[in-house]
């Protein structure tokens, strides 16, 4: 373990990190985002989904820093007296749920069928690919809409409700897997023709094992770049969708639903409901991003 | 070139076949178009005349043939959610959508190309710079937020701009346009900037990679070399050659714009296709979500094939028949 550990901060990537003041300040943002997000119902100052604890008294308080603004709410409160800073911790964390189940989901399929595609090749791989090229014709979040759109005309409205969340992290992850099946495949039509895959085929390997624990493993590298890099767009999506409406239920508000709450109260001159959680989604995002762009450069030993 | 149109556009037909048996699998799958429209009771007996005259016994393939027919003559049926042809509808809302699309690519282009001429030529000076802290701005902001933020500055708190509609609209023939009137105009500043500042950041920033790409080739210091005026190097040899990448992505980003329009719709209240569209997402209205589709996707199509077409215009090797070979 201490090894591991002295290896990590004497690699090249570990350099390239202390290298970069924008990286280290994106790490320390996306690190207060994720840890706010994760540790939400500890550490938040008011727990906004306890009905007993509202009080319509305290509702549209501004940020504490201005004239009417209460110490007790930081950030204000909503139309509801909830605590704005509390919202928007439960918020991103439900935001991250759903950005990092999403890639998760993408990258397994987009994974298993690149590799399918790559290693068998013929008519599964045209068929695949011609899918891949449909698809990339439209862009993401018209996708992800669609099959928001059709799953929810095809469960009849109870039944929805209940897996609204599951519903969204499928639409998203339908609407970015083939960006992982490109590049997998990519690298797998590389690979496949190498001498030790050929010699796992000489000794009789079936093709499945040859694919997951030969090819797959020589493959995975480029796919943690682009899983970074999907991370945000995402988090983005489901927050465009959820302030379209139709993204998580209402019951468990991420920022994009906080966002259309208080875009509401826009007129009436209470910024602060919609701005919060939009500057929160920001930082998450724009950080997440960069980390990505980073890792991107690192892991590339011809920008070294 | 005859060939060449051709055989683009027998690449773009399965796409399109494609889509179409998408759309008609929801039509056909999704939901139960027939007690929806026998309301509450009704007998077996009813329901089998009603599907025997809508044709939904018959098999899938002809189904399929006459769904094509007629969606080919502009017919969708009726929406869901509205009950009136899914072809009005659209047409009603498709200027307001193509005029906001219009006015956000003209924008983006016409801004976008001189910002990227100019952050190339003179990468170091201080407008290039802020330039480019602008255009991460653009590119990490989400549309609605864009948005929201343009709404509070200059709705909310300045007041010069109104915040939702289109404003006054002149008919002309069927088309409604909102650019003949003023009120019609400063509804369109908001939603156009919203919708075009990512494009706008995006053109910038590829034009300028591409003129400082190309400003470091032989033939732009043969040109030097030759004495001729600036203006003819950076305008006629330099950026010439940045247009090849510069028509594909904007070519490929107009199908953004209109799909990136929903969301703008959305926040601006935007009597368009967007908005229909979304509306009709959140009531499972599928005649209007296959009818957007298609369309959508036949827009798709057409403007890729218009990008290949312009391609072939302006990269003479392409005419020579090597293929593609990059620019």
């Amino acid at each position: 373990m201490d090894q591991a550990i002295r290896r990590f901060f004497d690699s090249d990537l570990w350099f390239s990190f202390t290298r970069s003041p924008v990286t280290i300040v994106s790490a320390i943002v996306a690190a207060i985002c994720i840890l706010g997000a994760v540790f939400a119902p500890w550490i938040a100052p008011h727990n906004p989904f306890d009905l007993a604890s509202l009080n319509l008294i305290d509702a549209f308080k501004p940020p504490a820093w201005t004239e009417e603004g209460a110490r007790e709410y930081v950030l204000g409160t909503d139309d509801q007296g909830r605590d704005v800073l509390s919202a928007i911790m439960y918020g991103a964390r439900v935001s991250l749920l759903v950005g990092i189940s999403a890639t998760v989901f993408a990258t397994l399929l987009g994974v298993s069928l690149g590799l399918l595609a790559g290693y068998l090749g013929g008519a599964i791989d045209s068929l695949l690919m011609r899918i891949c090229d449909i698809q990339l014709t439209f862009p993401s979040i018209l996708v992800a809409l669609l099959v928001d759109g059709v799953v929810r005309a095809a469960l009849p409205r109870e039944v929805h409700a209940d897996i609204a969340l599951f519903v969204v992290i499928f639409a998203i992850g339908i609407s970015e897997w083939p960006k992982f099946a490109r590049t997998v495949r990519g690298s797998t039509l590389v690979e496949r023709n190498k001498e030790y895959v050929q010699a796992a085929r000489v000794i009789g390997v079936p093709k499945a094992r040859i694919m997951v624990s030969h090819v797959l493993p020589n493959v995975i590298g480029p796919v943690l770049v682009v899983a970074t890099l999907n991370l945000g767009l995402a988090i983005l999506s489901e927050a465009t969708l959820s302030f379209l409406g139709v993204g998580v239920p209402p019951t468990q508000p991420s920022l994009g639903t906080l966002i259309r709450i208080g875009n509401d109260f826009l007129f009436s001159g209470e910024w602060w409901i919609t701005i919060f959680p939009g500057v929160a989604l920001i930082a998450m995002v724009l950080s997440v991003n960069l980390l990505g762009d980073w890792l991107r450069d690192a892991l590339n030993p011809k920008l070294r | 070139m005859f060939a060449f149109i051709v055989s683009r556009i027998f690449q773009a037909l399965p796409v399109l076949l494609a889509v179409a048996l998408i759309s008609f699998a929801m039509f056909a799958y999704v939901g139960d178009p027939v007690a929806i429209m026998l309301g509450q009771d009704y007998t077996q007996a009813q329901r089998d005349a009603l599907v025997a005259e809508l044709g939904l016994d018959r098999p899938f393939w002809v189904q399929f043939a006459t769904f094509i027919g007629n969606a080919a003559q502009g017919e969708f049926g009726l929406s869901y959610r509205l009950s009136r042809p899914v072809a009005d509808l659209i047409a009603e809302r498709a200027p307001a959508t193509l005029e906001l699309a219009f006015t956000a690519a003209a924008l983006a282009l016409i801004v976008g190309v001189p910002m990227g001429v100019y952050t190339g030529l003179y990468r170091n000076s201080w407008p290039s710079r802020f330039f480019l802290t602008f255009s991460l701005i653009g590119v990490s902001l989400p549309t609605f937020l864009i948005g929201i933020l343009l709404i509070l500055v200059f709705a909310v708190w300045l007041g010069w701009l109104p915040s939702f509609g289109r404003g006054d609209t002149v008919a002309l023939g069927g088309w409604t346009t909102g650019f003949l009137t003023l009120t019609g105009l400063k509804a369109l500043v908001l939603p156009a900037i919203t919708l075009g500042l990512f494009q706008l950041t995006l053109i910038m920033r590829l034009v300028r990679a591409e003129m400082l790409e190309v400003l470091r080739t032989d033939y732009i210091k043969f040109a030097r070399a030759r004495g001729l005026p600036n203006r003819a190097v950076h305008f006629g040899h330099a950026l010439k050659n940045t247009l090849v990448p510069v028509i594909t992505i904007v070519g490929l980003q107009l199908g953004a714009i209109i799909a990136f329009a929903i969301v703008t719709e959305t926040v601006f209240q935007w009597p368009g296709m967007g908005l229909l569209f979304i509306q009709s997402v959140g009531a499972a209205d599928i005649p209007v979500m296959s009818a957007y589709l298609l369309l959508i996707s036949l827009v798709f199509v057409t403007i890729n094939l218009i990008v290949d077409l312009l391609y072939y215009a302006v990269d003479p090797r392409l005419r020579i028949g090597r293929g593609k070979g990059g620019h």
